[in-house]
């Protein structure tokens, strides 16, 4: 983190959200509301099969009788469910070849996202499924992964090309009717991506999905499968930003992980979406789904650094399922102003041997909420199951909370669990250590941020270490009193 | 008619039976309204998440026992601390009996809640504590409550001590099938003074007994109060025990729960600290078997700066029992300063037990210390190796160490005749004799 102070102070200066912008590209919209006609519109669009529309009426049957869930820690203006259109995509699809074909205007949207597409082809090994409002509209590398058998593509191509696949695992992870979102997002999921590893493969690169809300007033709904084949290896990056806006914008993914035995998938997030003006108002409703099943000796780790969103509501969770697998679950989340995080883990032990790990750490500031909820649960037939979690809280101001909700359940003698928490601030002896040898406090705080958050931050891949960093001290700007 | 029903119905008939002043008449008429309103607590709400009353509201229980019922002493004496001299309250199927009891007015106030609820010397301290700390949002607070009439009232005066610990004990004759209980007390420590209380209640028989007890503590300035709870009933009894403390500038309360008995057990026990640095402790010990549930649910409400609080619980459970923790800590924007810490560590030595367990942090205030630690675990298999290696048999070896896991809650117990007891009736509980006295 090489920062002259300048650089950072002009930076943390225009930061309100420097994302914040909005691409006029004429859309395809759906009107807005939700019924059986939509769903199957959506279906239509996508020329999807019958066995596809019928998968998602019947999670919209399911949706139409739940309720949305009122147990977490976050209080909001529900979403009007009615007043949201399901369905927007950049109304040209073509399938490029190269990017001059690609509209010039979306070309600029990336570029000042700062995804560069002629720079991340260059970079080593990155290969970038852009997902814009839902539709997928360029792919790199594909040629490259197709040689190993890798198919890394949108979901809805997936159904086309690859619908065995996809029937075969779509919903087995996170079946339609797990929760209220789950059902909403399994009726009317737009896109999303698949990536297929085959066996005794190693994805020779990080895979990478970049998320972005585009059209007003359209809810985003991203269905991600991942399937790790037996004895394959694929490390999977997601990250997001999306335009302000004032109105809420909502966001119900579906992430399903599925690692076959002795596979093992690494997925990292970099969650930045809109967190609402300094007032609290606009920001994006973040509901996601996400769960990984491991069979045996698999391994699933979820790395995620969550600085955006007002709203975040976010449970990835691992089914240890095989004998022997392995669950990692490393978070950071940051939550600055009037925004509310509700997020954890869920640690499911059922095979023999099984292990994970959970590491939390929370950072709130100003007047937001910050919350950990888990759950570490040893089923009575998984002998010698291992758990160790830690939960750590830093708290900035004294007008934000810090909240742990851990759930234990073990009906196992052999299991072993640990489970420690912490909440404090930083101290004064700390910074002024750091200002006594001409370090300034904003910068101070910055360090021992950093320091505080490194466990997760090491996690990360390379390219998603810096931007992380970064993001952090953007979103603790101006919480020093 | 279920359980409920019966409950609201009979409330009539209970409210013309008993004299008291319409101020605690509004009282109880406005619980029993709530109570008919939310019903008794079901797994739904999170509270309950992990403990069902479902079997036991199907029992047909008596609210009012029919017939005074009489205890030898003899027949009772070992549930009694008989080795040192006690102020004794004991009540046989929840009315009091007065042969067995010893209490006093001679400088402090230890005596019957009906007497306070009644006579009009007491209507001032009643006017000015009861159900003031004891929530009137939850259900079986407030169905205590509606029917409170009987339990202990001990009142200390400003500097005062009384001379020897106090005993609250409740016995079930089971001459009445499927009794319930609705204990009520109500303990005032003034200024400086100083209590101890062991709490108790015996079933004597196999027949159902649910005892739902509200115990209202309040801890003036510099007060310190010892309270010890054995819970070490017969499998047909049942204990909901709701305790609620609030604790004035520097006072210091300390609850201990000794858990080895009882069919369902469920503490609630509620910390409010009113005061600046204010000294909160809970400390528990469950070993359980069989099917036995426990249910340790705190809650400290940091509501001032510079307070503390500490929790440790441990937990031993073997065959087919459950054991629950559910500790709540919240700290206020205005409570800065605070130390909270809380641990819960748990063996589970049977493949059928089942531990959940729940720690959570609530905290609003940025300069503060808390932290939390769970674990569930194993016996050390090194240190079980070098006892048998030492000639000591894997049983014996293995209580011992499950011994040394229990005792650092005992060590705080200041009541050495107590110590001893629940020494005992630990090496009893794990079924073995260790050849001294621990």
């Amino acid at each position: 983190m090489a920062y002259t102070e300048e650089e950072l102070k002009k930076e943390l200066e225009t930061k309100e959200y420097e994302y914040g912008f909005y691409t006029d590209i004429e859309s395809d919209t759906l009107p807005k509301g939700l019924n059986e006609d939509i769903v199957r519109a959506i279906s239509k669009k996508k020329d999807e099969p019958e066995w596809m529309t019928q998968w998602r009426l019947e999670a919209f049957r399911a949706w139409k009788d739940m309720v949305e869930p009122e147990w977490a820690n976050i209080h909001y203006k529900k979403p009007d469910f009615q007043d949201i259109s399901y369905y927007s995509a950049p109304n040209k699809k073509p399938k490029y070849e190269s990017l001059d074909e690609v509209d010039p205007e979306l070309l600029a949207t990336f570029e000042k996202l700062g995804i560069s597409l002629d720079e991340q082809k260059k970079l080593a090994g990155v290969a970038v499924d852009i997902v814009m409002d839902s539709v997928s509209v360029a792919t790199t590398f594909k040629k490259t992964l197709a040689e190993k058998g890798i198919i890394f593509c949108s979901i809805s191509e997936a159904i086309q090309e690859h619908p065995d696949l996809v029937r075969k695992y779509l919903g087995t992870v996170v079946p339609q009717k797990d929760n209220f979102y789950a059902a909403l997002n399994s009726a009317v999921f737009s896109d999303g991506s698949f990536c297929y590893i085959p066996k005794g493969v190693r994805c020779p690169m990080e895979l990478s999905t970049y998320f972005r809300i585009n059209q007003a007033g359209t809810g985003q709904f991203e269905r991600t499968l991942v399937i790790a084949d037996e004895g394959s290896y694929v490390s999977y990056l997601e990250g997001c930003t999306a335009p302000s806006r004032d109105e809420n914008q909502l966001h119900a993914a579906v992430v399903e992980l599925i690692a076959l035995d002795d596979s093992e998938i690494k997925y990292s997030t970099v969650q930045n979406w809109f967190p609402g003006d300094k007032e609290g108002k606009g920001g994006v409703y973040n509901f996601v789904t996400k769960r990984g099943i491991c069979e045996k000796n698999a391994k699933i780790s979820w790395t995620q650094v969550e600085t955006g969103s007002a709203i975040t509501w976010k449970y990835p969770s691992c089914i240890l399922k095989g004998d022997n697998a392995i669950g990692e679950f490393y978070s950071i989340a940051v939550t600055n102003n009037y925004q509310q995080a509700d997020t954890g883990t869920k640690m499911v032990h059922i095979g023999k041997n099984t292990k994970s790990t959970i590491i939390s750490k929370g950072i709130s500031a100003g007047k937001s909420q910050n919350s950990y909820r888990g759950l570490v649960q040893v089923n009575s037939r998984a002998e010698n199951a291992r758990n160790f979690s830690q939960c750590d809280s830093l708290l900035m101001g004294n007008e934000c909370g810090a909240h742990t909700f851990p759930y234990i359940e073990a009906k196992n003698k052999s299991a072993q669990i640990e489970h420690e928490a912490t909440t404090s601030k930083i101290g004064e002896d700390q910074i002024f250590y750091c200002n006594q040898r001409g370090i300034d406090t904003e910068k101070a705080i910055a360090l021992i941020v950093n320091g505080f958050s490194k466990e997760v931050l090491n996690k990360l891949p390379m390219e998603f270490a810096v931007e992380a960093q970064k993001l952090l001290e953007i979103s603790l700007e101006g919480s020093v009193g | 008619m279920d359980l409920k029903e019966k409950l609201v119905s009979s409330f009539m008939a209970f409210e013309n039976n008993v004299d008291i002043d319409h101020f605690v008449h509004d009282i109880r008429s406005e619980a029993i309204k709530n109570f008919e309103n939310k019903g008794f607590p079901n797994k739904k709400q999170e509270a309950w998440k992990y403990t069902s009353l479902n079997s036991l509201l199907k029992i047909d229980f008596s609210i009012f026992p029919k017939e005074v019922n009489a205890l030898e002493y003899k027949d009772v004496k070992k549930y009694f601390l008989h080795e040192i001299d006690t102020y004794k309250i004991v009540f046989i199927d929840g009315i009091y009996s007065s042969y067995l009891s010893e209490t006093t007015h001679d400088g402090v106030d230890i005596c019957l809640m009906s007497s306070a609820l009644t006579k009009p010397m007491y209507k001032a301290v009643i006017d000015t504590y009861f159900n003031k700390v004891a929530s009137g949002e939850d259900s079986l607070t407030t169905l205590n409550t509606a029917f409170s009439q009987e339990g202990a009232y001990i009142y200390i005066p400003k500097n005062k001590a009384p001379k020897k610990p106090v005993e609250i004990l409740h016995f079930a004759t089971g001459n009445e099938a499927n009794l319930m209980l609705q204990p009520r007390n109500l303990i005032i420590v003034e200024e400086n003074a100083e209590l101890q209380v062991i709490e108790r209640h015996q079933s004597l028989t196999s027949n159902e007994v649910l005892t739902n007890s509200v115990t209202e503590i309040y801890a003036a300035k510099h007060a310190n109060i010892d309270y010890y709870k054995v819970q070490n009933n017969v499998k047909s009894a049942s204990l909901i025990d709701n305790t609620y403390i609030s604790q004035k500038d520097t006072s210091t309360v300390k609850v201990h729960t000794f858990s080895f008995g009882g069919k369902l057990t469920r503490n609630n026990l509620n910390f409010y600290q009113d005061g600046e640095h204010v000294n909160s402790t809970m400390k528990g010990v469950s070993i359980l078997g069989e099917k036995q549930h426990i249910d340790h649910h705190t809650l400290v409400h940091h509501r001032q700066p510079n307070c503390e609080s500490h929790q440790d619980y441990k937990g031993i459970y073997g065959e087919k029992s459950t054991g629950v923790f559910n500790g709540k800590i919240i700290v206020d924007k205005i409570a800065q300063k605070t130390n909270a810490f809380q641990q819960n560590n748990n063996i589970l030595i049977s493949d059928k037990a089942t531990i959940n367990t729940k720690p959570q942090l609530e905290i609003f205030a940025d300069d503060v210390k808390c932290s939390h630690g769970c674990t569930i675990g194993q016996l050390d298999e090194e240190a079980l190796y070098y006892l048998r290696s030492r000639g000591i048999p894997k049983k014996e070896a293995s209580a011992l160490l499950m011994y040394a896991f229990a005792n650092n809650v005992l060590e705080s117990v200041r009541l050495p005749a107590l110590k001893t007891r629940i020494n005992k009736l630990i090496a009893n509980k794990l079924g073995v004799r260790l050849g001294f006295e621990l």
